[in-house]
């Protein structure tokens, strides 16, 4: 069957099989690999994208579903050079160390900070109850989400920046 | 200004943050076909037959292979000599001995047609008797017609220490004696990326891209398996998304992609699912621990007798027969025990093989040494950080000999009173007690525990002989460094990073080392073609090993560097210094020249000095540490368990860690957390259970409680001693592991103390809502029967 799929923006059309996930409709359709699978029970939470702005799990939802709707990856989410500041806030914080859940955290971390600008760490910890992480425990996870809310798009800090200099 | 102790932000991250890490399934290349395994669903089994006609025939399927098409082709080498027979072969050749065995591989041209075909091959079973635990396989040792699940061996149980022939007199002549039988319960690493590997074997060799913490290693093996040199066998590890130890191993799907590659002549993918990889990754842990033990009215521990029995699964590997060993070296945990006596005997049962997690044994060693302090301390009604600090070897003791493995570990440095006062006092543990008395005698209060660990490890893998007795090349680590004509620098390090921001600290040291800024660092690791011989990340080592071969190549460098500096300056190279990327002479900063004209220069036969060869600023070293280094440190965990329900909730963790030197405390303490987690998550979560038929009851996410946030406490209150080690000159000691080795008993003592009301003086992990319900409302011994 025919799909269409805008992806980041882009408008997208594929002949799938309909038992095609949409987890494997972008990854391995349209290439966009930053989405990861992590289980095959719902569980772990890395295939994480926004669907019409909402987050939902990828490996649950069929490309067929996503029909004619909207998909945000994390390829999409930076604005050009500038990162959103869920990004800049795991950067400064230490809230990733393989990467490998990382991009559905982020993806999770935002719709929240959308529905709930200023969290508590524990509604935090509540909210990111279906992104699994193995490396970090979480603590710095919650401390980058923290960071973001408290540093939203249009303040002072911009870009990728390091922060190593031997001067 | 030293970056060396800088909580500098990762150069990991941004290419992660958006999307363009690359983990092994992102790769395809043009013309990949995919495999996928034929498992096994039977624990102990002779196959009786495999048909696989008609999964050959469904579209899209290249090839279906056994044990019979590849039967030209030897064993995996992931044992010695010695028990060559337990050598493990790629499928099952007639037997299976494990849920998930894998029996025959599909290869198709798409990862969906490859599943549908597995599942049209039909294997036939002739079931055999399963042994799925440590205590079945050695009660069946009793029968000389008994099952023995490698036939050949002979024996199910293999002892990697013999018994001691008689027992300690100073044991016997304790005043006190008490014992404990304790099972730390086997878990999976389960890092959110799966093993897999893509094989590419054409005209030019073999190139094997695989998710591996140690791809020199992995090379060496699949040389030796089919019979190439290392110049035709590349093996790259791309980003990998985590391993904990579980991704050393070498796994049957490293030498059939290749076999299938090679056979088909186009580049074959694994890639496997969770639940397929909750089965076939190893696990870790499946641990006994017999233990009886002496002492004074004081709390001093005068003896300590420990028999160690090790789960190995149904295929040991060296890794594997040595965890046991390093649970018997750390038997004696910080304290000055002066009579231990260890015994350790590997057991081979019907489950997934067990190898390296997190800690690899040494979790074991403390947890059951931490185990001892308290149940002693409940015994004499004496304060547990009392009893600690009455058996602590002091810091005057050190190189400290413990009587686990006389002439053989020697403590190099710690201070553990320090961390315990430390951490006493971060924690206000007189206002706790105080919490707890309140607490424990109101029914409408969570009933709380106090748990302390103080704990040791065994890290920076090691001296010379060390890893090779794990059948690794040899126990240092490399690293390259080369200035290229722009002042830039590429560093290549033997490790094999999953996670640990190794690029980042090593590229602080280089930085250091050279006075080169840290954002003209590159550090590249994991493909053999491009990288120098290493020996890969395991063990807590890289910054000690690893980190110290890449200052050892910069100071070689910078000292090279100044005196061509020198030559240009027209001073000695003694005169300079380094500052801002520049050589300047002392006093006269305005003399200076830019370590990229330093490094053009470098290259220029007519700009060096005569007698210097140009392309000089690059340096290799094999580093070696001359022991292992011993982290350390104070835990501490509150408790509250619902008195209804059983269900124990982790309210506060502090940790004290000393690691040495740290060369950046921000990815120090991400390590410590991440270590915790997962100590925790054993102690609260993770038991990977079979039934008596050894069929895996919970080989998925949906049961294997991998914790979520809101599972795990904050993990805020992180402190700090350093006590530095002489084994490098960094003064690292190596920190990866300690949160999982030291965070289980914080939370096992602290469950015992808050049960201690109800009579309970241990109860084993996972501290389950029922298990603990049972204990607080049954016969404790009935509790922890019912509850295993």
């Amino acid at each position: 069957m025919r799909v269409e799929i805008e992806i980041n923006g882009v408008r997208t059309a594929h002949e799938v099989e309909p038992r095609t996930l949409l987890v494997h409709y972008i990854r391995e359709v349209e290439g966009l690999t930053g989405t990861h699978i992590g289980c095959d029970t719902s569980n772990c939470g890395a295939c994480t994208v926004h669907l019409d702005g909402e987050a939902v799990k990828s490996c649950t939802v069929l490309a067929a579903q996503a029909d004619g709707h909207s998909v945000t990856t994390i390829e999409g989410l930076a604005d050009g050079d500038e990162w959103h500041p869920v990004q800049k806030g795991f950067h400064e914080c230490h809230g990733l160390q393989c990467g490998y859940c990382t991009p559905g955290m982020v993806m999770a971390s935002v719709a929240l900070l959308e529905e709930n600008p200023d969290p508590s760490e524990a509604e935090i910890r509540t909210n990111l109850e279906g992104n699994l992480c193995r490396c970090t425990g979480y603590q710095m996870i919650v401390d980058s989400v923290r960071w973001a809310a408290e540093n939203p798009a249009g303040s002072t800090v911009s870009g990728a920046t390091q922060d190593g200099g031997a001067k | 200004m030293s970056l060396v102790g800088a909580s500098v932000k990762r150069k990991e991250d941004p290419s992660l943050l958006v999307g363009r890490g690359t983990f092994v399934d992102d790769l395809a290349p043009r013309g990949t076909l995919f495999a996928k395994y034929v498992r096994s669903t039977e624990a102990h089994a002779l196959i009786g037959g495999i048909d696989t006609s008609a999964a050959e025939a469904m579209p899209g399927v290249y090839a279906v292979i056994t044990a019979d098409d590849i039967s030209q082709y030897p064993a995996t080498e992931n044992l010695p000599e010695e028990v060559a027979i337990l050598r493990r072969r790629l499928l099952a050749d007639g037997r299976v001995r494990f849920v998930g065995e894998p029996v025959a591989v599909v290869v198709a041209d798409s990862r969906a047609a490859a599943e549908d075909a597995t599942e049209a091959v039909v294997v036939e079973y002739e079931p055999l008797e399963v042994l799925a635990t440590i205590e079945a396989s050695l009660a069946s040792m009793a029968d000389p017609e008994g099952t023995r699940i490698h036939p050949d061996l002979g024996t199910n149980a293999l002892p990697a220490i013999p018994e001691p022939e008689e027992v300690a007199p100073e044991y016997i002549a304790a005043p006190h004696k008490g014992s404990l039988r304790i099972h730390n319960n086997r878990c999976s690493a389960v890092p959110i990326e799966t093993n897999a590997c893509v094989a590419d074997w054409g005209p030019d060799g073999l190139t094997l891209t695989a998710s591996a913490q140690a791809t020199h290693f992995l090379r060496t093996h699949l040389c030796a398996f089919f019979g190439i040199g290392k110049h035709e066998c590349r093996v790259i590890a791309p980003d990998i998304g985590g391993g904990f130890g579980n991704k050393i191993a070498l796994y049957p799907e490293n030498y059939l992609a290749p076999i299938l590659s090679r056979k088909l002549g186009r580049p074959v993918k694994f890639a496997l699912t969770r639940s397929e990889a909750m089965v076939l990754m190893t696990h870790g842990r499946s641990q006994i621990n017999d233990v009886e033990f002496g002492y004074d009215d004081d709390g001093r521990i005068l003896a300590v007798r420990v028999h160690t029995m090790q789960d190995e699964g149904a295929y040991p590997d060296t890794t594997g027969m040595g965890l046991g060993v390093l649970t018997s070296w750390m038997a004696g945990g910080c304290y000055a025990i002066p009579t231990i006596q260890t015994w350790v005997t590997n057991v081979i049962t019907n489950t997934t093989p067990v190898a390296a997690y997190r800690g690899a044994g040494r979790p074991e060693g403390a947890m059951l040494i931490e185990r001892v302090i308290d149940w002693v301390a409940d015994d004499l009604g004496l304060d547990p950080a009392e009893v600690r600090r009455r058996n602590f070897v002091q810091p005057d003791q050190f190189p400290y000999n413990t009587a686990a493995a006389p002439d053989t570990v020697f403590y190099d440095s710690g201070d553990y009173p320090a961390a315990l006062d430390k951490l006493l006092a971060e924690m206000d543990y007189d206002s706790l007690l105080a919490e707890q008395q309140r607490r424990n005698a109101d029914p409408n209060e969570k009933l709380m525990g106090i748990g302390l660990s103080t704990w040791i490890e065994i890290a920076s893998f090691g001296p010379p002989g060390s890893l090779e007795g794990f059948g690794h090349l040899a126990s240092w680590e490399s690293a390259s460094l080369r200035v290229q004509p722009d002042g830039s620098v590429v560093v290549s390090s033997g490790a094999g990073p999953t996670g640990q921001g190794t690029a980042t600290s090593l590229a602080q040291i280089a930085a250091d080392a050279l006075g080169i800024h840290f954002d003209r660092v590159t550090v590249q690791f994991g493909d053999t073609d491009t990288v120098q011989q290493g020996i890969g990340t395991m063990g807590s080592r890289i910054m000690a090993v690893g980190g110290d071969a890449v200052r050892s190549a910069g100071m070689a460098v910078r000292e090279r560097a100044a005196e061509i500096a020198a030559h240009m300056l027209e001073a000695a190279p003694g005169d300079l210094e380094v500052t801002d990327g520049a050589f300047s002479v002392k006093g006269t900063p305005s003399r200076s020249v830019t370590w990229a004209e330093v490094a053009f220069a470098s290259y220029r036969p007519l700009d060096i000095p005569e007698g210097t060869e140009p392309g000089g600023l690059t340096e290799t070293v094999f580093n070696s540490v001359p022991n292992f280094s011993f982290p350390s440190g104070a835990y501490g965990c509150v408790v509250g368990i619902d008195r209804d329900t059983g269900e124990v909730t982790v309210e506060r963790y502090v940790c004290i860690d000393d690691c040495g030197t740290v060369v950046n405390p921000l990815l120090a303490n991400g390590q410590v957390q991440g270590g915790v987690a997962q100590g925790i998550a054993q102690a609260l979560y993770e038991h990977v259970t079979f039934d008596e038929h050894g069929q895996p009851q919970n080989a998925t996410l949906m049961d294997y409680l991998v914790p979520a946030a809101s599972d795990l406490p904050s993990l805020e209150e992180m402190g700090r001693i350093s006590t530095p080690t002489e084994n490098n000159s960094i003064g690292a000691k190596g920190i990866g592991e300690s949160g999982a080795v030291g965070a289980p008993p914080a939370v096992a003592n602290a469950v015992v103390d808050a049960l201690s009301g109800f009579g309970v003086r241990h109860l084993d992990m996972p501290y389950s809502p029922e298990k603990v319900w049972r204990a607080m409302n049954e016969d404790s011994s009935k509790g922890e029967e019912a509850a295993r």
